[in-house]
């Protein structure tokens, strides 16, 4: 199986996908100039260069969706974002509610995020969990390439607006990429370990510091679940009842911080749900409520560690010893 | 003077500017009466709805704002499925799901209405880019106000739609008020049209309170739009009659603003063209608005008439 980062296998679902059906187009900020070969295959009329506006570009997606193409807009970094909210929120997110059904939004807007490039909190805000929050949207962020590939064909394919975040510490990671569809659903988790004593729910590169954190628990005999996400609205919430009632334990990773954020609802859910098979407390281990700041070493505190994830799935299973306040991080 | 326009043409034209007046009316009435939901009323701005509207093909698409009614209703939309909207009824157009700021009606090519001063504009260059992609002579008209041209979305808007050779036909109804504001205290200059020079579109003021100026204006831009497949920023100065909602107040007006603008108002300076030209006498005018009075409480009866929609219905219809 060929090896991709997770650039080229979003770039390979977008060519598939864009190769498939006539109605995809692609634009954004320097969209056209960076991929060269989407523009010699599809031509300048589906693969375009756009200002630096990202509230026009968004805008632009919304009524292009609504009205029957298929558009994927590339909005660079995350904080960006918060010039197209109008447009992902107030119009592809609620103008199918509002207008009783009469139109759909198939968009994909994608955005960058995460620490690892010390890239500084107007580049870097892990603010994914804003979208979930927002009604009519439904929100990616995955963990491998092979998923981004998956992830991305599904969401080109959706009928929805789909706000597909890349960390910015995958984005040039290898993995294995299959050829062809390999259409990941949306709103399915994965199991990346199995394990039975306690379950480490994540998503996007916190994932690889579960199973990173998994790894040392097994030395210690310690068997932990660790369940990727993957999509974060909809939520695959019989994926997370069924691991927790198997283990008893959560722990909840991510980088985003944890005031109602993606754990917050998981550990709400879990509470909700599955409150007899617990054993112990659920814990949150997030990035700190705080900018994203650029010196490397402040950003590698800021990311959560593999220690701190170990350290509290080892308190929940020796129950009875305190666990760590919500909101730090390793 | 001879007529300009065909007669046949000069009466349509007043008589949709009647229709529009007539159910703002009924809506002012229902205010008057009780507690009713609050709407933005076009009162005095008909002819610039009625005027562009009218010189649409039926494969264009509008994209209009929360003062939306002289457009729905210049378009051919039924008054009494639009009241039923206004009033949360489920045989409104958007199932009661849009309520009186939003309405939508796909099947007349009225699509994507946002009450978010400058959304349509955002909207607008998406569907026109769907007109160009997808084939067909259709355009975009996108109605919004001189409040919109003071949203960073216009520029955003005018200049990608200039820059990538899109249909879109801005239609600025400039009506002096930006919500509780006058204009003049919240933007430089009088007039919007002179910013489209800077994004290479050409544009026109037209008097906004002569529908039959704002119609041939219009049918001359839709023409150009439809042939050139580039933009056109048309502005109709008018004037809003009314306060910003109903229930109304107008307490912050100069009141001889209001008095100079009602002299100017569009449906009187219309029948009075008309009664001039001998295109219409008194009795087919008392006539023609008894019929549109009569509809327009036919259309408040079955909206008031119709069901609420089922509390079922709460969350069906977020996800496609």
């Amino acid at each position: 199986m060929p090896l991709l980062t997770v650039n080229e296998a979003i770039g390979q679902a977008i060519a598939e996908e864009m190769r498939r059906d006539s109605r995809v187009l692609i634009f954004g900020e320097g969209t056209a100039t960076k991929h060269p070969e989407l523009v010699s295959e599809f031509g300048s009329a589906r693969v375009r260069n756009t200002p630096l506006a990202e509230g026009i570009i968004a805008g632009t997606a919304a009524g292009a969706a609504a009205t029957g193409l298929r558009p994927i807009v590339d909005l660079l970094f995350a904080p960006f974002l918060c010039f197209a909210m109008d447009e992902l929120v107030n119009s592809a997110g609620k103008l199918r509610y509002m207008s009783g059904g009469q139109f759909a939004f198939p968009m994909v807007a994608l955005a960058m995020t995460g620490g690892g490039w010390t890239v500084g909190a107007q580049h870097n805000h892990n603010l994914e969990a804003w979208f979930v929050h927002s009604p009519g949207l439904k929100v990616v962020m995955p963990s491998t390439p092979a998923d981004f590939k998956g992830l991305m064909q599904a969401a080109i394919r959706d009928e929805n607006p789909v706000l597909f975040f890349v960390d910015l510490a995958l984005a040039f990671v290898p993995g294995e990429v299959p050829e062809g569809d390999v259409l990941v659903p949306l709103g399915q988790a994965a199991i990346r370990r199995e394990g039975s004593d306690v379950t480490l729910v994540s998503y996007a590169k916190t994932v690889h510091t579960c199973l990173q954190a998994a790894e040392t628990l097994a030395e210690e005999g310690i068997s932990a679940e660790v369940l990727d996400l993957r999509t974060l609205k909809p939520l695959d919430t019989e994926s997370i009842l069924r691991s927790v009632r198997k283990t008893g334990r959560l722990v909840v990773v991510h980088e985003a911080a944890a005031p109602c954020g993606v754990g917050a609802e998981v550990a709400a859910l879990v509470a909700a749900e599955a409150f007899a098979d617990l054993k112990a407390p659920v814990v949150r281990i997030t990035g700190p409520d705080a900018p994203a700041p650029s010196s490397y070493p402040l950003e590698q505190a800021f990311i959560p560690q593999p220690d701190a994830i170990s350290a509290a799935a080892r308190r929940l299973v020796a129950l009875g010893l305190p666990v760590s306040a919500p909101g730090s991080a390793g | 003077m001879p007529p300009a326009l065909p007669l046949s043409t000069s009466r349509l034209l007043l008589e949709r500017m009647l229709l529009i007046r007539a159910y703002e009316e009924k809506i002012i009435a229902f205010h008057e009466a009780g507690p009713f939901p609050h709407v933005c009323t076009s009162v005095g701005q008909e002819a610039a709805a009625a005027g562009v509207v009218s010189a649409l093909a039926p494969q264009d698409q509008i994209l209009t704002n929360h003062r939306s009614a002289g457009h729905l209703l210049a378009r051919g939309a039924d008054p009494g499925r639009m009241l039923a909207e206004v009033m949360g009824r489920s045989t409104g157009y958007c199932k009661g799901k849009s309520g009186t700021l939003h309405i939508s009606a796909k099947e007349l090519g009225v699509i994507l209405t946002s009450t978010i001063v400058g959304g349509e504009l955002s909207l607008a260059t998406g569907a026109a880019l769907s007109r160009e992609m997808l084939g067909g002579d259709g355009i975009v008209a996108c109605f919004f106000g001189d409040g919109a041209a003071c949203e960073g979305i216009f520029h955003e808007s005018l200049n990608l739609a200039s820059i990538w050779n899109l249909p879109v036909l801005y239609v600025c109804e400039n009506n002096q008020w930006q919500a509780y504001v006058h204009r003049k205290e919240t933007m430089v200059g009088d007039h919007i049209a002179p910013r489209a020079a800077g994004y290479g579109i050409e544009a026109l003021t037209v008097d906004g309170n002569d529908v039959e100026a704002v119609f041939e204006a219009a049918t001359a831009a839709v023409a150009q739009v439809r042939a050139t497949r580039r933009p056109f920023l048309l502005e109709a100065t008018t004037y809003r009659q009314r306060g910003h909602m109903e229930p109304h107040d107008q307490s912050y007006v100069d009141p001889a603003e209001i008095a100079e603008w009602r002299a100017k108002d569009p449906i009187d300076r219309q029948k009075a063209r008309l009664l001039a030209q001998g295109g219409l006498e008194e009795a087919d005018l008392a006539r023609l608005e008894a019929r549109i009075r009569r509809d327009i409480d036919e259309a408040a009866d079955f909206a008031a008439a119709s069901p609420f929609p089922d509390p079922a219905e709460l969350a069906t219809e977020v996800y496609a």
